[in-house]
């Protein structure tokens, strides 16, 4: 067969993932460049009404491939079913959402496929008929552009929020049924329900400012000077990931992929170098503030203004002039 | 239990990192660390050996810089190390490192039947998320990705594993397995000093480059190029001393931006 490329949407329990709009927008702009359609397929069971919807962009085909098998996902039956799918369509260009699902099967899938995948691409490029994925190297410090070197199909994830889901091209494409391969062997992981720890308290996606610390901070104790200046812009106080590891602050109060996604008026991070687990979940915010005695710290790449110092010094002089400006206004 | 840990040595986090000449490598002449997720993972793997007994086997795949994360690892409590040495070991891709540690740890190189292989999620150098996936299909075990909390039951093993967004998911699964752990699981401990005194008579296995080559292939992707990240926004720099920042901070945010 041609060319093409093929995006595996993702659902679980029934629902779709917004997040494979983003893949299709970003299949339908390697398109664009390289003239391969897009297909895409979506493996489940009883997943037409989600293929249908799949169907309203401007792809090619959607493939609903099936079986009682994908109803709870397994990485066993989604290599078994998709290796064999794969195999048979021989897609130049095989694309995912960077999702928690898609980590635990992909490079499994490209392995048996005894192909190779290109994982957490923040971008493409097509150089004089050279396809290359850029990811991040050394936590954002770097990025890499990175090509294949074997034969196709070429597998490779993308990063949420890389491209916009919303900017996916509407369509309508046929959907086929494809009945799923299916092992002789059952799933070696049984799963369980998908659940949310306790209600959240707080619903930090409707504050308006956000002062959020990293491990710049340092020490527990040291989250006052963050407080305080929450408190004199009356706005939420936030984190990354190892401050609520640490129990400093509640797991609610995590900003990013494995916590809140959040894009209020003003984001501080402080003492946030910016990793890009961390950045999906804040990068909407109108305007953020990165303080950070690290001038190359990858935070300053979205950040709107930024302050290179030590946000011990910083900090409680902020606050002061805040407070300043409050007093006068 | 009879546990494999993987553990990377990577550029440590404040670690000023310069591009080498042909620009595909950052510059070696770094100071290293061991890559947080890995450091999770042994603690981890202690900490079931001292609930159920058994042993803790660590392996890395690098340099001779990195028997410093062995040696770290031997001294809180891990009982023996398997070094793959050689600096080509640092640009293979994530499937050759697999293939290189499996090449390790089975015949005829050894012929060690781990009851449980524990990982990092990923790498802070790399961030590719797959050497343990991958290391799953070599070695034809089940794994499970980014796991949170690890309870040994009669059968196998009772696995939280994280979930976007502040969801999870408990799953089963026999042994032996292969499981990809995330930061935080647990609180690391640190090495005592009989613990360090110890750990210098621990057997440490070398393995060399040849002894693996001929289960390596190419590698099936490349860095054409590594460069410092353009900026998505352009930032306003401020300058000065804290309090002069401060002042220029918030006259931007009334002025500027508007946001307060
Ligand atoms: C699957 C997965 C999911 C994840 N989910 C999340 C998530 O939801 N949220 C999240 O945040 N992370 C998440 N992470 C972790 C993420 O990769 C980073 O490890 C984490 O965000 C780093 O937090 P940090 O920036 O606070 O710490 P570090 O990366 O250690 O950065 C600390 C920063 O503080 C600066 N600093 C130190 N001292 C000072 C000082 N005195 N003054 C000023 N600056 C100072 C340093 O220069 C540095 O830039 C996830 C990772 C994975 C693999």
């Amino acid at each position: 067969m041609a060319d093409s490329i093929l995006v595996v949407a993702e659902q679980r329990e029934g629902k779709l993932n917004r997040v494979s709009f983003e893949t299709i927008a970003a299949a339908q702009a390697i398109s664009k460049d390289t003239g391969w359609p897009v297909e895409v397929v979506l493996a489940g069971n009883g997943v037409s009404a989600l293929a249908q919807e799949l169907a309203q962009k401007a792809v090619a085909k959607v493939y609903a491939l099936e079986s009682p098998t994908l109803e709870a996902y397994t990485s066993d039956s989604y290599v078994y079913a998709l290796k064999s799918f794969i195999s048979e369509k021989q897609p130049k260009l095989v694309l995912f959402p960077h999702t928690y699902q898609v980590r635990d099967f992909a490079p499994r899938l490209a392995l048996a496929l005894d192909r190779t995948l290109i994982s957490d691409s923040i971008g493409y490029k097509h150089d004089g008929g050279k396809l290359l994925f850029t990811r991040q190297m050394f936590q954002g410090k770097f990025a890499a552009d990175v090509s294949f070197a074997g034969d196709a199909p070429w597998l490779a994830t993308i990063q949420i929020g890389t491209f916009r889901g919303d900017h996916a091209e509407a369509g309508s494409a046929l959907v086929e049924n494809v009945a799923a391969a299916v092992a002789d062997s059952p799933a070696r992981v049984t799963p369980h329900e998908v659940f949310q720890e306790a209600k959240q308290a707080v619903d930090l996606s409707q504050a308006e400012v956000i002062v959020a610390v990293g491990r710049g901070i340092k020490e527990q104790k040291n989250l006052a000077l963050a407080e305080d200046l929450a408190k004199a812009l009356g706005g939420e106080v936030a984190a990354s990931r190892p401050i609520c590891d640490n129990g400093w602050l509640p797991l609610e109060r995590q900003i990013g992929s494995s916590g809140q996604t959040v894009a209020p008026k003003l984001y501080f991070a402080l003492g946030i170098s910016g990793a890009i687990q961390h950045i999906v979940g804040m990068k909407g915010s109108r305007t953020i503030v990165a303080i950070n005695k690290d001038a190359e710290a990858p935070i300053f790449e979205i950040a709107d203004v930024g302050v290179v110092g030590n946000l011990f010094d910083v900090v409680p002089a902020v606050t002061e002039e805040i407070k300043k400006a409050r007093a006068g206004a | 239990m009879k546990i494999l840990v993987c553990i990377k040595q990577v550029p440590q986090k404040d670690a000023p990192l310069k591009l080498n000449d042909d620009s595909t490598w950052i510059r070696e002449d770094v100071s290293y660390e061991v890559n947080e997720p890995d450091a999770y993972a042994l603690e981890e793997a202690l900490r079931q050996k001292e609930k159920h007994g058994g042993e803790v086997t660590v392996i890395t795949a690098g340099p001779a810089r990195a028997s410093q994360v062995l040696r770290e690892a031997l001294a809180k409590g891990a009982d023996r190390a398997i070094h793959l040495e050689d600096d080509k070991f640092v640009r293979l891709d994530s499937a050759n490192t697999a293939r290189a540690i499996a090449a390790a740890v089975a015949p005829p190189l050894s012929d060690d039947n781990f009851d449980l292989i524990v990982t990092g999620l990923q790498s802070d150098d790399y961030g590719c998320a797959q050497t343990g996936v991958l290391l799953a299909e070599i070695l034809g075990l089940p794994h499970a990705t980014i796991i949170i909390g690890i309870e040994k039951t009669d059968g196998g093993l009772h696995l939280k594993r994280e979930l976007e967004a502040g969801h999870y998911q408990f799953i089963d699964m026999k042994m032996p397995a292969v499981l990809t752990i995330q930061s935080g699981i647990n609180k690391l401990r640190y090495a005592t000093l009989i613990g360090i005194k110890q750990a210098k008579m621990k057997p440490m296995r070398k393995v060399t480059w040849a002894e693996v080559e001929s289960k390596l292939s190419r590698n099936q992707q490349e860095i054409e190029r590594l460069y410092v990240p353009q900026k998505q926004k352009k930032t306003e720099m401020i300058q000065g001393s804290a309090g002069e920042a401060a002042r220029k901070l918030v006259e931007y945010l009334k002025n500027e931006a508007r946001v307060i």
